[in-house]
C-alpha cells in the first residue's frame, strides 16, 4: 500500500510486518522514532504476540536482543552513534554467538563534539564486528531491505544491521510502498532458531574457547558471513519477484558501464550523485555511480567487476578514519587492486554537512578533468580550519621549529589548503 | 528440532565429565569407621552406637537383637550396669552424654513385653559344655555357646538361677519378675539349667557326663571378714549374707545398722537396712567420700534415702547396742592415719561389706590351676591354666567385679571354648582407631539435653523394696536414642554428598552409605572438615 | 509416633539425614539431585563458588521441575565451567558478557513469554564482580522494569578469576591484588567504600530479595525455592568462600562461611517489597577475629604489631549487622530456611 509517511514510521511498519517477538527500546536521535511507532503498534496489538522492553541502555538493549533471540526469539532494536558504541561489546557477543537479530541504524555522527545529525561514522565503526550491514538509499529500500534483513540474518544465523541515514531518511516524508501482510509472510517464514536455550535439549551457549580453536571459531564466522554474497543477490531476486521492486543486493551501479569516472557511495547520498550523474551526463561528462549497499560482507568482485572499466574512481563517504583518511575508500582500493586506478578519497557529510549537487558538480568536473587530490575534504571551511591551525602553532607547540615545519609540510603533505 | 550446534562456542551437556580432576589431587579422602567410646568402653562388648542407630528410627527389634549379640540380659544390665559407656560419651563434652543404659533398659523392658525370643541355633554342633554358675558370666556363656550350636548345660547351687544377681543386688535395683524372664528366655533356647546341684568336682562330673569343655563362674560369694574385738552380744554380720537373706527371709537388723565399707555392696546393705526399717542406717567408711569405690549416684540416691555416712573412721570395737570409732585423717600420700579420737555410736548391728573372696573347694579339686591370691588366672581368652577350662566373672583375677564385665567374660570365653573345640585359638578382631571428639564436627548436632528418668518419691523408696528408677517412655527413649552422634561410624547424614564441590562423592542409597568418585575428587578436604562424626580419613597419593 | 517426636539426631543442619521425612530432606541430599553443575568442572579445590551454584541451581530446578534456562555473567563460575570443548551444565545455559547477565536474562524470559512458554524460568547468575559492579546497571534495570528473572549473586568478595582484585563487595582490610597493604592500603581495602547490592535491591522494592550461605543449606534452598515461587524481579546474594583469594584450607569454605554468619559480618535475611521480613538468627556467636584469622587475606592485621583498631573496626561492623539485622534474636524466617 502506497503511503505519505516519515521514514522512521515506514521503517517501523516494514518491522511490524515482520513479526518480531522482542523488540528492545532505548532512546536516541534520530532513531526514536522507529521505537516510538513500535512501542504504539504493539500497545494497538498490531504486533502480537511481542514483548516490547523499554531497557535501560543500549548495552542492555543489544543484551535483551541475545538473550530474546537465543530463546528462539525473533529479536530487534535500533539504535544510533553514542548508543551502538555503547553497546559495542554486546554487537560483537551477539555475531559471536551467531544470533540473527536484526538491529536498525540511524546513522549519526559520533562525538565528540556531539552531535545528532547524520554521517557514517557509527555504523561503520562497527564494520568489522560480525555483522552483515546492508545501507539504504531509500525509504522505500530501507522497508524492503529489513524484510530481507530477517530472512538474511536467520538462513545465515548471522545478525544483520540495516542503516538508515539519520534525519534524511529517518525523518523524511516520502511516498512509500508499505507490503501486505501476506506478501511478507510468505517471503519470511517463521524463526526456525539454528540452536535455542531449550530445557528439552540442555546446551551450553557461548564457551570460553581458547587458542586451540579461536581461530577456526573466528574463520567460521568470516566464512558464514561470506555466504551472503550469495545469498543476497538471491534474496533480493526473490524480493523482486514477489514484492515486485528491486531492493536491495549487493551493489547498485548507476549509468557505470562506459563511465570513465565513477563515484562509490553508500546510503542516501547515491540519490544526490545520481542526480549529478544524469546532468553532466546530459553534458557529456562521461561518468556512472555505484551504489554500494552490501557493505559487510564486502561484495569485492561486484565492485571490482563494476568499476574495472573506469579510469578513475571517486569515493564520496560519511567517514573518517582520522589519521589515514577514508575507510569504504580502503575497502575500494582493495576491490581494484591491481588494476592501476586511481582511488580518490572524498570525505563529505560529516555531522550532517549538507551535500550539495552544486558541491557535487563541481567535485565530478574535478575529477573528470584529472585534477582531484587523493584525500580531498568536501565544503571544508578552510580558512576558518587554516586559521584555527594557526592558532594552535602559535600556542601549543612551544618545541623546536625545525619540528613545527614538518607539521606543517605534513599538513600541506596531506593536502589541506 | 534438531540443533545445529555451531563450532565450539555451544556445547553438549556432561561434556566435562571426559575432564578427570581426580589427577589432581595430593591426598585423598577415605571413608573409615573409628571406634566410639561408647562401644570401647563397655565390658560386655556391645556394639552400643549400632544398636542406638535402630532405636533412632524406632525399630526397637532390630535395635533389641543387635544388642542382645552380645548381651542376652539387657533389661537387666538397664538396671544394674554402672554405664561406663556413658562416662566415655563424647556427648558429655557437647552437652550430656547419651542416656545409653535408659535405653538399653526400654529395650530390655519392650522385649519383655512383646516377648522377643532369642532364636534357637541352626544347626547342633554335637559339642557339649558344662557351665558352672548361672550368674552373668556363666548365663552370657551359655548363651553365646548356644547360640553357636552347642550342648550347654548350667549347674547351680542355689534353688534359684542369677547367682548376685539374686542374690546380691536388692530388688528395688533388680525386680525379680526381670531376672527371672531373662534367664528363663536363655533355657528357653535349650540350655540345660540343674539348680540346687553343688559341684565341687568339676573334671570327675566332666569326665562322668563326657562334656568338650568346661566355663567356671562360680563367682566370690565368700565376705571378707575384718578382726574387730567385740563382745559377745555384739551381732556381726556382712553383707552377702544379709542380701542373700534378703532374697529369702528379712534379716534381722534391729533399729540402729552400721554398714562398714565404702563400696557399691556397702550401698546396697545401707539401703536395704532402711527398708527393712532401720531408724538409723550408717555407712562407716575410713577415707573420704571422693575416695569411696561406690559410684557417686548410688551414694547420692543413698542420701537422700536418709542414709547417713561416717567418713574418715573406723570401727575399733564393737559391743551390744554400740560400737567405737576412731576418727582418721589422711596422710601427705592420702593414706587415712588414726588420729587417737574416739567416739561410741548407736549400733544394733555390725554388717561388713569388705569385699568377697572366691570359694576355694571348686578350684582345689582341679589339678594344676593356676591362683592369684584367691582368684582363678586366665589368659587374653579366658582360659585357665588347664586346657579346656574357662572362667570369667567375679572369680578371675584382675577387673572390676560387675555384671557387665561378668556378661563380658562370659562372651570371651564362649568364643575361646568354641575356637578351642574345633582345635584353635580364639583371635579376637583387631579393633577400629577410637572416634575421639576432636575428630567431631560438632556444629551439625542439634542442642538437646538428657531425658532425665522418672525418679520414685522418696517416701517410697525408704518404705518398699519397689523399683526406684523408672524407664524412659518410648518417646523418650527414641529421643534420647537420637542424641547418639554416632562417632565415628557414618550416620548417613549426607554432609559428604551435599558439601563436594565436586560432585564427587557418590550415594549409594540407604543402609548402603557412600563413595567417592576418585575420578572428580580433587581433594579439597570439605568432606572430612564437614563430616560430623569424623567417618572420613585423610590419606597422601604418595602413589 | 513420627509426629509427636519434634527432635531429631542431628536436627536439620545436616544436608540430610535417614531419620527425616523426604520432604524434611535437602535438594542436596537426594539421589535424584540434577548436579546442574557437575563433576570435571575446573573450579579450585574447594570452591564456594561452585559449591554455591550447585546448591542453587538444583534447587531452582527442582523448584521448576526442571524447567530452568541460566543466563551466566563472565567469571569464574563461566570459565570453569564452560572450557571449549567441556561444560558442566546440566540446564540450557547462556553466557554473553561480563555486565550484562540480567539483561541476557531479560531476554530469554521476554522469549519464553512471547513464545507461551512462561513455565521455561529464567536464572541469571554471576560473581560479585559482574553484579556490584559492571553488571549493576543491567541489574537495577531488571529490577526496575521487574522482569521475571531470579538474580542470583555468588559473593567471593573480589575478581577471583582475573587474580584478586578488589570489587566493591571486597570487605574493608582485605589484602587483595589491587589493595596490597601498603602505602595508602596500608590495612588493606579501605574502610567506608563498596556497597551492599541486596539492600540496593530492597530499594527497588521488587518481590524478594535474600541473602543466604553455603554454610545453610537449607536456608538457601528454601529461599531459592520460595524465589522460584514469585514472579517478577527476584535478587539473592550468596556468600562464597574462595580458598584462593582469601588464603584459606580448601577444606574451611564451609567453616568460613559459617564464621562469616556467625560473627555477624554476613547477615543472612529475606525481604519482600522492600521490607526484611526474616532473618537467620545467630546460633553461637564468635568474635571477628577467629573468622578473620583463617585468612592470609587479613594476616596483616596479626602480624606484630597487631591492627587492634582495624580489627575492633571490623567487630563493630558485624555488631551493626547484628543490632540492625536482629541477628541474635531468635526468628524463624517465614521461608522456614532459618534453622533452631
Amino acid at each position: 500500500m502506497l503511503k505519505q509517511i516519515e521514514g522512521s514510521q515506514a521503517v517501523a511498519e516494514a518491522i511490524g510486518l515482520c513479526r518480531p517477538e522482542v523488540i528492545c527500546a532505548y532512546p536516541i536521535t534520530p532513531q526514536t522514532h522507529i521505537v516510538e511507532n513500535l512501542g504504539q503498534m504493539v500497545d494497538k496489538g498490531q504486533i502480537d504476540p511481542c514483548e516490547y522492553i523499554n531497557v535501560e541502555s543500549e548495552f542492555a538493549a543489544m543484551s535483551v536482543a541475545i538473550g530474546a533471540s537465543a530463546a528462539g526469539a525473533r529479536a530487534y532494536t535500533a539504535t544510533a552513534s553514542q548508543g551502538l558504541l555503547f553497546m559495542a561489546e554486546a554487537v560483537y557477543n551477539a555475531s559471536g554467538l551467531g544470533l540473527p537479530i536484526v538491529m536498525t541504524i540511524g546513522n549519526r555522527a559520533i562525538g565528540a563534539p556531539i552531535n545528532i545529525w547524520n554521517d557514517h561514522q557509527d555504523s561503520l565503526s562497527m564494520r568489522d564486528a560480525g555483522w552483515i550491514q546492508l545501507y539504504a538509499e531509500t525509504n522505500q529500500e530501507a522497508v524492503d531491505l529489513h524484510i530481507q534483513a530477517f530472512r538474511l540474518a536467520e538462513e545465515l544465523s548471522v545478525p544483520v544491521m540495516v542503516c538508515v541515514d539519520g534525519f534524511i531518511l529517518t525523518h523524511a516524508y516520502e511516498r512509500v510502498d508499505i507490503p501486505e501482510q501476506a506478501q511478507v509472510d510468505a517471503y519470511l517464514p517463521p524463526f526456525s532458531p539454528r540452536q535455542m536455550l531449550d530445557p528439552a535439549n540442555p546446551v551450553t551457549i557461548g564457551a570460553m574457547v581458547g587458542p586451540e580453536a579461536f581461530m577456526e571459531v573466528r574463520y567460521l564466522a568470516h566464512y558464514q558471513q561470506m555466504q551472503a554474497l550469495g545469498l543476497i543477490p538471491e534474496l533480493a531476486e526473490e524480493f523482486q519477484q514477489q514484492f515486485g521492486r528491486d531492493s536491495g543486493g549487493l551493489v547498485k551501479p548507476y549509468r557505470s558501464a562506459d563511465a570513465d569516472t565513477i563515484v562509490v557511495a553508500l546510503g542516501s547520498v547515491n540519490g544526490t550523485i545520481k542526480d549529478v550523474v544524469d546532468e553532466m551526463r546530459e553534458q557529456g561528462v562521461s561518468i556512472g555511480s555505484l551504489s554500494i549497499c552490501t557493505y559487510r560482507p564486502f561484495p569485492r568482485k561486484a565492485v571490482r567487476s563494476a568499476l574495472q572499466h573506469a579510469k578513475r574512481i571517486v569515493v564520496v563517504e560519511k567517514s573518517l578514519a582520522v589519521g589515514i583518511g577514508g575507510i569504504v575508500a580502503t575497502d575500494v582500493q582493495m576491490a581494484v587492486a591491481g588494476l592501476h586506478k586511481p582511488v580518490h578519497t572524498v570525505i563529505a557529510g560529516l555531522g550532517g554537512r549538507p551535500i550539495t549537487r552544486d558541491s557535487l558538480r563541481k567535485l565530478f568536473h574535478k575529477a573528470d578533468q584529472g585534477h582531484l587530490a587523493h584525500l580531498q575534504f568536501l565544503d571544508l571551511k578552510h580558512a576558518l580550519v587554516h586559521e584555527e591551525i594557526a592558532r594552535m602553532e602559535g600556542q601549543r607547540h612551544s618545541g623546536p621549529s625545525a619540528e613545527n615545519i614538518l607539521r606543517g609540510m605534513g599538513t600541506i603533505a596531506s593536502q589541506i589548503r | 528440532m534438531s540443533i545445529q550446534k555451531p563450532f565450539a562456542i555451544t556445547l553438549d551437556k556432561n561434556t566435562s565429565l571426559a575432564n578427570h580432576t581426580g589427577s589432581w589431587r595430593s591426598k585423598r579422602p577415605v571413608y573409615v569407621d573409628r571406634l566410639p567410646p561408647c562401644n570401647a568402653t563397655c565390658p560386655a562388648g556391645e556394639n552400643i552406637q549400632n544398636w542406638l542407630f535402630h532405636a533412632e528410627s524406632g525399630n526397637y527389634e532390630a535395635a533389641w537383637r543387635s544388642l542382645t549379640e552380645n548381651n542376652p540380659l539387657p533389661a537387666i544390665m538397664g538396671r544394674v550396669c554402672y554405664h561406663p559407656c556413658e562416662g566415655a560419651c563424647n556427648r558429655g563434652q557437647l552437652d550430656e552424654a547419651v542416656g545409653i543404659n535408659a535405653v538399653e533398659r526400654f529395650l530390655g523392658d519392650e522385649a519383655l513385653k512383646q516377648g522377643w525370643a532369642f532364636a534357637k541355633p541352626v544347626a547342633e554342633s554335637g559339642k557339649r559344655v558344662l557351665v558352672v554358675g548361672s550368674g552373668p558370666a556363666g548365663l552370657s556363656a551359655a548363651y553365646h555357646l548356644r547360640r553357636m550350636g552347642h550342648g550347654v548345660t548350667i549347674v547351680e547351687a542355689e534353688t534359684a538361677a542369677g547367682g548376685m544377681m539374686r542374690y546380691g543386688i536388692p530388688r528395688y535395683r533388680l525386680p525379680r519378675r526381670v531376672l527371672d524372664a531373662e534367664v528363663q528366655r536363655i533355657v528357653d533356647m535349650g540350655v540345660e539349667l540343674r539348680l540346687d546341684t553343688r559341684v565341687d568336682d568339676v573334671l570327675a562330673m566332666q569326665a562322668a557326663e563326657g562334656f568338650d569343655a568346661v566355663f567356671l563362674g562360680i563367682g566370690a560369694g565368700i565376705a571378707k571378714r575384718a578382726y574387730i574385738p567385740a563382745g559377745d552380744a555384739s551381732h556381726i554380720t556382712d553383707a552377702i549374707s544379709v542380701l542373700h537373706e534378703v532374697e529369702e527371709h528379712p534379716p534381722l537388723l534391729g533399729r540402729k545398722v552400721v554398714i562398714y565399707g565404702g563400696g557399691n555392696t556397702a550401698i546396697d546393705v545401707a539401703r536395704t537396712a532402711k527398708r527393712l526399717g532401720a531408724e538409723a542406717s550408717i555407712i562407716v567408711y575410713r577415707r573420704t567420700r571422693d575416695k569411696m569405690p561406690a559410684h557417686d549416684f548410688e551414694v547420692k540416691e543413698a542420701l537422700e534415702e536418709g542414709v547417713k555416712m561416717k567418713w574418715l573412721s573406723t570401727i575399733t570395737e564393737a559391743d551390744a547396742g554400740n560400737i567405737t570409732i576412731e576418727k582418721m585423717a589422711l596422710d601427705d600420700k592420702g593414706f587415712p592415719q588414726p588420729t587417737g579420737e574416739f567416739e561410741t555410736l548407736a549400733a544394733d548391728s555390725v554388717v561388713l561389706a569388705l569385699g568377697q573372696n572366691v570359694e576355694q573347694t571348686l578350684l582345689e579339686h582341679i589339678p594344676g590351676l593356676e591362683l592369684k591370691w584367691d582368684s582363678v588366672q586366665t589368659d587374653a581368652v579366658m582360659m585357665t591354666s588347664v586346657a579346656g577350662v574357662f572362667a570369667g566373672g567375679d572369680m578371675v583375677a584382675g577387673g572390676e567385679r560387675t555384671v557387665t564385665v561378668s556378661i563380658g567374660h562370659g562372651k570371651k570365653a564362649a568364643r575361646a571354648i568354641d575356637a578351642w573345640m574345633r582345635g584353635e585359638r580364639y583371635q579376637p578382631a583387631p579393633k577400629h582407631e577410637p572416634a575421639t571428639f576432636e575428630r567431631l564436627n560438632t556444629w551439625y548436632y542439634a542442642d538437646a539435653a538428657k531425658t532425665v528418668r522418672p525418679v520414685l518419691d522418696i517416701i517410697r523408696r525408704q518404705s518398699t523394696f519397689d523399683e526406684v528408677v523408672g524407664g524412659l517412655d518410648e518417646g523418650n527413649a527414641m529421643y534420647e536414642a537420637r542424641r547418639c552422634l554416632s562417632c565415628g561410624n557414618c550416620f548417613e547424614c549426607d554432609n559428604c554428598y551435599g558439601v563436594c564441590p565436586d560432585s564427587a562423592v557418590i550415594k549409594l542409597g540407604a543402609g548402603k552409605r557412600f563413595a567417592f568418585n576418585y575420578d572428580y575428587c580433587k581433594g579439597c578436604g570439605l568432606c572430612v572438615e564437614e563430616c560430623p562424626c569424623g567417618a572420613i580419613a585423610v590419606e597422601l597419593e604418595d602413589k | 509416633m513420627e509426629t509427636t517426636i519434634k527432635f531429631y539426631q542431628t536436627d536439620t543442619f545436616t544436608v540430610g539425614n535417614r531419620l527425616l521425612s523426604e520432604a524434611e530432606r535437602s535438594v542436596q541430599a537426594g539421589m535424584q539431585r540434577t548436579n546442574a553443575l557437575n563433576s570435571g568442572h575446573r573450579a579450585c579445590q574447594g570452591c564456594g563458588e561452585a559449591l554455591g551454584a550447585r546448591f542453587a541451581v538444583d534447587a531452582a530446578m527442582r523448584a521448576t521441575n526442571n524447567q530452568l534456562v541460566a543466563c551466566n555473567a563472565t567469571g569464574c563460575l563461566e570459565v570453569f565451567s564452560t572450557p571449549y570443548p567441556e561444560s558442566s551444565w546440566q540446564l540450557p545455559w547462556l553466557h554473553s558478557l561480563f555486565g550484562n547477565a540480567a539483561a541476557v536474562a531479560t531476554g530469554v524470559a521476554a522469549a519464553m513469554k512471547v513464545k507461551g512458554k512462561q513455565h521455561i524460568r529464567v536464572l541469571a547468575q554471576g560473581g560479585d564482580g559482574g553484579t556490584t559492579d559492571i553488571g549493576f546497571g543491567c541489574l537495577s534495570g531488571m529490577f526496575e522494569r521487574n522482569d521475571d528473572v531470579l538474580y542470583i549473586c555468588y559473593d567471593n568478595e573480589a575478581y577471583m578469576n582475573t587474580g584478586v582484585q578488589r570489587s566493591s563487595a571486597t570487605p574493608p582490610a582485605a589484602r587483595t591484588a589491587t589493595t596490597m597493604p601498603v602505602g595508602q592500603h596500608a590495612n588493606g581495602n579501605v574502610f567506608g567504600k563498596g556497597k551492599s547490592v541486596p539492600l540496593i535491591a530492597m530499594a527497588h522494592e521488587i518481590p524478594y530479595v535474600a541473602t543466604a550461605s553455603v554454610a545453610d543449606l537449607r536456608d538457601l534452598e528454601a529461599k531459592v525455592t520460595k524465589a522460584m515461587s514469585i514472579h517478577g524481579a527476584r535478587y539473592i546474594h550468596i556468600h562464597v568462600p574462595c580458598p584462593l583469594g582469601w588464603g584459606a584450607d580448601p577444606a574451611h569454605t564451609i567453616k568460613l562461611a559459617r564464621l562469616a554468619i556467625e560473627s555477624g559480618l554476613f547477615p543472612v535475611f529475606e525481604a519482600e517489597h522492600g521490607e526484611i521480613t526474616g532473618h537467620r538468627a545467630i546460633r553461637a556467636q564468635v568474635p571477628v577475629e577467629d573468622y578473620l584469622k583463617l585468612q592470609k587475606r587479613f594476616a596483616h592485621l596479626f602480624r606484630a604489631p597487631k591492627q587492634v583498631d582495624v580489627i575492633a573496626h571490623l567487630q563493630a561492623m558485624a555488631d551493626r549487622n547484628i543490632r540492625r539485622f536482629k541477628l541474635l534474636e531468635k526468628f524463624t524466617s517465614p521461608t522456614g530456611g532459618a534453622a533452631a
